[in-house]
């Protein structure tokens, strides 16, 4: 790796688009009638176009906890998916420890791993067979593979004699434990976490909370981090960005957000309260939350 | 290019193998299905081949013309479940990865595409070849064949030739699960059906309109049904069956740079729409 290489990940301006203007059919005409419709006033377009990154700049720093905070639908999970080579972004620029993710996504892809909100597994395979396909994709070593794979998941706390059980078996918080198992596998020096602990119940979420932070604090690695849960936001990153309708609307440290929020009804100031100021909006909605 | 973003030494060779590994892990928890579809597969094959017995009695053919339908039908129900066996695992390469949930994961991978085809098809052509050998085995128990003058090896080469361009089809295939993430899987049928008709698998093409036969030069499954039923019935060696073997070797160098290019455009295609999601 480059040691001079100042940011693990930088978002230039990116840009992601869903969907396309529709236009009209002249050699399907009775397609484009819509009711209360006349023709030649504009209104036979019908535009479904979903604007789900607009225009997002930000750096993140080698070894920094970095937080995006936004409620569902707010572009976090397209922003991760652009970072991640999933998605192709329609403007903008993105590169990971200097390698732009569409023009050399393959050396993009060596250093990033991550782990998703679903736990990404083949329901019927056991960990074990789980991490070795996760592991051989990688490039590890064969015959160093079994133990890495019992070491980090004893690190996990994850019972020996679930190693073998099939994935559909285990609790979503065990198995959201053995993606992250699965993440470290391939050493990852920029880690994409989206909502990581979303759905998880109170111990499984302290859990994986303590290990992302010792992640940093070990093993040097940069993190990215989703979420909806401004505890979890504020207790772990370092920066965070707020992201609504696909714009970042704000964007420093916990202490300087919530400095900015409205101090006058007497209680110190949240994330959900500078997040409600920001955009007028709650962070989340009744229906968001984790049943 | 810094040393970190360099691929490791033999890392594309592990990489292939995960697919290897991996799929021989879901075959073996999926066991209980695989039993499912190796009983059909028996039991549709060996229907097929009793048409040829079914023929004595029906039209009072001779014992020894009833003896040749039922190899001719049995190498076509044979040769036809090895290659549509390799067809629908290859069209499945990104399928099963949608049904189980790993598309995302699996995609985003340091592993060029070639290589994740590579290990998935070197599969195929295994599990193929063995399941073919066990229906083989069951037909051969049940109707006593006389395969004394039978050219073996050569069917079997003639077989693995064949593999090649039906690799090449199914990654044009695996195309419509990408493209079309509800109904792509089930619209690769179309392609099995269409080479079903017109390569002779069940009676000779000479039968079928002058148009449809003309298809039948275009597909591999013609050649290998072909080189089969030469080594098989008549005994043919490798130089009578080279007249079947490089036509397929030839749509194979063809078939499989022409399904990798448009693989890799309908993914960058997909990854534009945001089609790589999972729908398990």
């Amino acid at each position: 790796m480059n040691t001079s290489i100042e940011y693990a990940l930088i978002v230039n301006n990116a840009y992601k688009v869903f969907g396309k203007e529709k236009k009209n059919r002249y050699w399907l005409p009775w397609k484009n009638k819509k009711n209360g419709q006349n023709e030649g006033d504009g209104s036979e377009k019908e535009s479904t176009v979903t604007i789900a990154v607009d225009h997002v700049t930000f750096e993140v720093k080698k070894g920094e906890i970095f937080g995006i905070l936004g409620p569902n639908g707010g572009g976090k999970s397209t922003l991760i998916r652009l970072i991640a080579t999933l998605l192709l972004p329609d403007g903008g620029q993105i590169r990971v420890f200097d390698h732009d993710v569409v023009e050399d996504p393959m050396a993009a892809q060596r250093m990033i791993n991550r782990v998703s909100v679903e736990a990404s597994f083949f329901k019927k395979l056991s960990p074990m067979e789980n991490l070795l396909y996760g592991a051989r994709l990688y490039g590890v070593k064969g015959s160093v593979i079994h133990e890495q794979v019992k070491s980090i998941l004893r690190r996990l706390d994850i019972p020996e004699k679930n190693i073998g059980r099939p994935m559909e078996e285990m609790s979503r918080g065990m198995q959201q434990k053995v993606a992250i198992a699965r993440a470290l596998l391939s050493s990852p020096i920029l880690l994409l976490l989206d909502e990581p602990t979303t759905g998880l119940d109170p111990r499984s979420k302290r859990e994986v909370q303590s290990f992302i932070r010792e992640l940093r604090d070990m093993h040097d690695t940069t993190i990215l981090l989703t979420t909806h849960d401004m505890v979890e936001a504020d207790t772990l990153c370092d920066r965070i960005a707020i992201m609504d309708s696909g714009k970042v609307v704000a964007l420093d440290k916990p202490e300087n957000l919530r400095s900015l929020a409205d101090r006058s009804n007497g209680h110190e100031p949240t994330l959900e309260d500078v997040f409600l100021e920001l955009t007028g909006k709650k962070l989340v909605k009744e229906t968001d939350m984790p049943i | 290019m810094s040393a970190v973003t360099q691929p490791i030494r033999g890392s594309y060779a592990r990489a292939s193998f995960a697919f290897v590994e991996r799929n021989w892990n879901l075959v073996k928890r999926y066991w209980a299905w695989e039993v499912v579809w190796l009983v059909y597969s028996i039991a549709n094959s060996l229907s097929v081949s009793y048409i040829g017995l079914g023929m004595e009695v029906l039209t009072g053919a001779s014992a020894e013309q009833g003896q040749y339908l039922v190899i001719y039908l049995l190498i076509g129900t044979l040769v036809w479940r090895y290659l549509s066996s390799i067809f629908y695992w290859v069209t499945e390469v990104i399928a099963i990865e949608r049904w189980e949930g790993t598309i995302e994961y699996t995609l985003m991978a340091p592993v060029p595409r070639l290589v994740h085809l590579v290990g998935h098809t070197a599969f195929a052509m295994v599990y193929s070849i063995v399941f073919t050998a066990i229906i083989l085995l069951f037909s051969i128990l049940l109707f006593d064949l006389d395969m004394s003058q039978a050219n073996m090896a050569g069917g079997l080469v003639m077989l693995l030739a064949g593999s090649f361009s039906f690799v090449g089809i199914g990654v044009m295939g695996a195309v419509l699960p990408l493209l079309f993430p509800e109904r792509g899987a089930q619209m690769t049928h179309i392609i099995v059906a269409t080479l079903l008709l017109v390569s002779g698998v069940y009676y000779p093409v000479e039968v079928l309109p002058e148009l449809l036969q003309k298809l039948a030069v275009l597909s591999p499954a013609w050649y290998v049904l072909n080189g089969t039923r030469s080594a098989l019935l008549e005994g043919a060696g490798l130089g009578e069956l080279w007249q079947y073997i490089w036509p397929v070797l030839l749509l194979a160098l063809f078939m499989v740079p022409a399904g990798l290019w448009i693989f890799g455009r309908a993914e960058r295609y997909a990854k534009i729409q945001g089609k790589l999601a999972r729908n398990g």
